[in-house]
């Protein structure tokens, strides 16, 4: 009886140490087995997660992980070199994609061009029936190179033409143009959807070029000298530039940087170089101060003579409207006004 | 906010010198503070230091303007003198002409300045100078350029312009809107 007892209660500390594997829940968990995932959708005890947290959760853990691993168990398994295997069914649960969603393709020049008018692709078939032939032959590939080669065993020289002309020669070039095109243009478009900076190698050469190509050409010229065209003189009319066509680095000038004495100085720098500037000799005005130089002494004149002649004089020559102000000018603007009527007078009067 | 180029600080200048002459060094140097010309917008604007630092705070896209705008850029890279610049144009300005009361009203509809219409004008004034124009009781009323040397006014008939009308009070009005 001892030894039962013993054995009995060694194996009731044992249960103690081992919680059991029956775990009761308000409402059953949602278990995913593919994934080895458990949702517990209980509410949970408000008071004791207050009280102790961190205790009440690692129960909770348990509690649930303890019946993943039963329903585990439920599983069909097998032994396999010592150990015990179950085959896990696939997951229902949908996880999210591990990488970002793909980015859409850049659409190439046509493309957005096809976009933006509509235009639709067209299902075109393989095979075209030939009449010379009487066949069906692909529209390209092999077959088609081959029956071409054999249909052109002749050309015909158009009227227009140099008759010496390689007709064969020709169409290969054409057929070549045609060929490198497309590259440059898939080049392009390869380019433009990594966003590569493509530098500007010259300017083609056309037969006749617009004024926008001469237009960059010129600026182009301008500014490929050793000093980016620092130094090279302005033609009379020519446009400025809003930017430089191979475009230098810009500077951004910093507010913080740039002192306000500085900023005086470079100014004050300016305006000295604009009044600085020698006057060119403007034949019009020079003429204009001339013709006011003699119209002044010419008065000066004409005010001596009057103090001089005294009374006699005034008769003759002004009317006395004009002579009030006594001003330099009086006496042409007189004349003038009487003529236009009462209105102008004032306004000549004021003039200086 | 951004720091006018050396090139565009000279076609500024240009202007400014035009109608104020060698009193632009006045703008800058002034004795009750820092004051300077900024750009935003291809137009710029003159504001004293400390208006500038609350306008650098602002977001560059929401900042409408700061401190008085002069005037703006053209497309074609040209300095355009604005009405608002004429509080600043005025008390330097260095050749003037006062219009008649009568005339008043017709140059601030936009038109230009006829001999008719011209009360006094600054002796000496060459042709294609700026000119600010103003009221005969000395209230200024905008900016233009001279089409005729004062000389040359005495000859001219009523009707013949003096003066160009480049800017005027008005323009308040007229153009309220495009007007920063």
């Amino acid at each position: 009886m001892d030894i039962l007892e013993d054995i009995l209660q060694k194996e009731a500390k044992k249960s103690e140490k081992y919680k059991t594997t029956d775990v009761e829940k308000n409402v059953e968990l949602e278990l995913d087995l593919g994934n080895l995932l458990a949702l517990d959708t209980n509410d949970l005890n408000l008071q004791e997660l207050k009280s102790h947290k961190e205790k009440y959760l690692l129960n909770l853990a348990r509690d649930n992980t303890q019946l993943l691993l039963n329903k585990l168990w439920d599983l069909p398994s097998e032994r396999r070199e010592d150990i015990v295997v179950a085959k896990l069914p696939a997951g229902t649960l949908r996880l999210p994609r591990e990488k970002p969603c793909p980015k859409p393709k850049p659409l190439t020049k046509w493309q957005e061009y096809a976009l933006e008018k509509g235009i639709k692709k067209k299902k075109k078939t393989n095979a075209v029936w030939d009449d010379i032939v009487q066949k069906w032959i692909p529209r390209f590939g092999y077959k088609k190179a081959e029956l071409e080669r054999q249909k052109d065993w002749v050309l015909e020289v158009p009227g227009n033409a140099d008759p010496m002309e390689d007709q064969f020669a020709k169409k290969a070039e054409k057929k070549k143009e045609k060929v490198s095109k497309n590259e440059f243009q898939r080049l392009r478009n390869i380019a433009k959807a990594k966003k590569i900076k493509v530098p500007k190698e010259g300017l083609p050469s056309v037969a006749n070029p617009s004024s926008d190509l001469l237009n960059t050409a010129a600026k182009v010229a301008r500014v490929s000298t050793a000093s980016l065209g620092k130094f090279q003189p302005k033609l009379p009319k020519e446009k400025t530039l809003k930017e430089n066509v191979i475009a230098p680095k810009r500077v951004k000038r910093d507010h913080s940087k740039i002192s306000s004495i500085d900023e005086k100085s470079s100014h004050l720098k300016i305006i000295d170089s604009i009044l600085g500037k020698k006057p060119k000799l403007d034949i019009e005005k020079a003429v204009n101060r001339q013709v006011f130089q003699e119209q002044h002494e010419r008065s000066e004149e004409k005010k001596t003579q009057k103090s001089k002649g005294g009374k006699k004089r005034r008769k003759t020559s002004i009317p006395s409207k004009a002579r009030k102000g006594g001003k330099i000018s009086k006496p042409r603007v007189g004349k003038v006004n009487t003529k236009k009527g009462k209105g102008g007078v004032g306004g000549g009067r004021k003039r200086r | 906010m951004k720091i006018l180029s050396d090139e565009r600080t000279k076609s500024v200048f240009e202007k400014l010198a035009k109608f104020i002459g060698g009193n632009i060094k006045l703008l800058i140097d002034r004795p009750d503070g820092k004051y300077c010309f900024r750009e935003h917008k291809d137009r710029v604007y003159y504001m004293s230091q400390a208006i500038l630092d609350l306008a650098l705070s602002c977001n560059k896209e929401q900042l409408i303007c700061a401190g008085t705008c002069f005037g703006k850029f053209t497309k074609t890279n040209k300095f355009r003198l604005h009405i608002t610049a004429l509080n600043y144009l005025a008390p330097y300005a260095q050749y003037k002409i006062w219009l008649k009361p009568s005339a008043e009203q017709q140059f601030l509809y936009g038109h230009h300045v006829l001999k008719s219409g011209m009360g006094r004008i600054t002796e000496n004034t060459p042709k294609n100078q700026g000119v600010v124009i103003f009221s005969m009781n000395d209230m200024p009323l905008g900016f233009g350029t001279s089409a005729k040397a004062t000389a040359d006014c005495k000859h001219a008939d009523p009707i013949a312009i003096v003066c160009f009308n480049q800017g005027d009070i008005g323009e308040y009005i007229r153009n309220e809107d495009t007007l920063i």
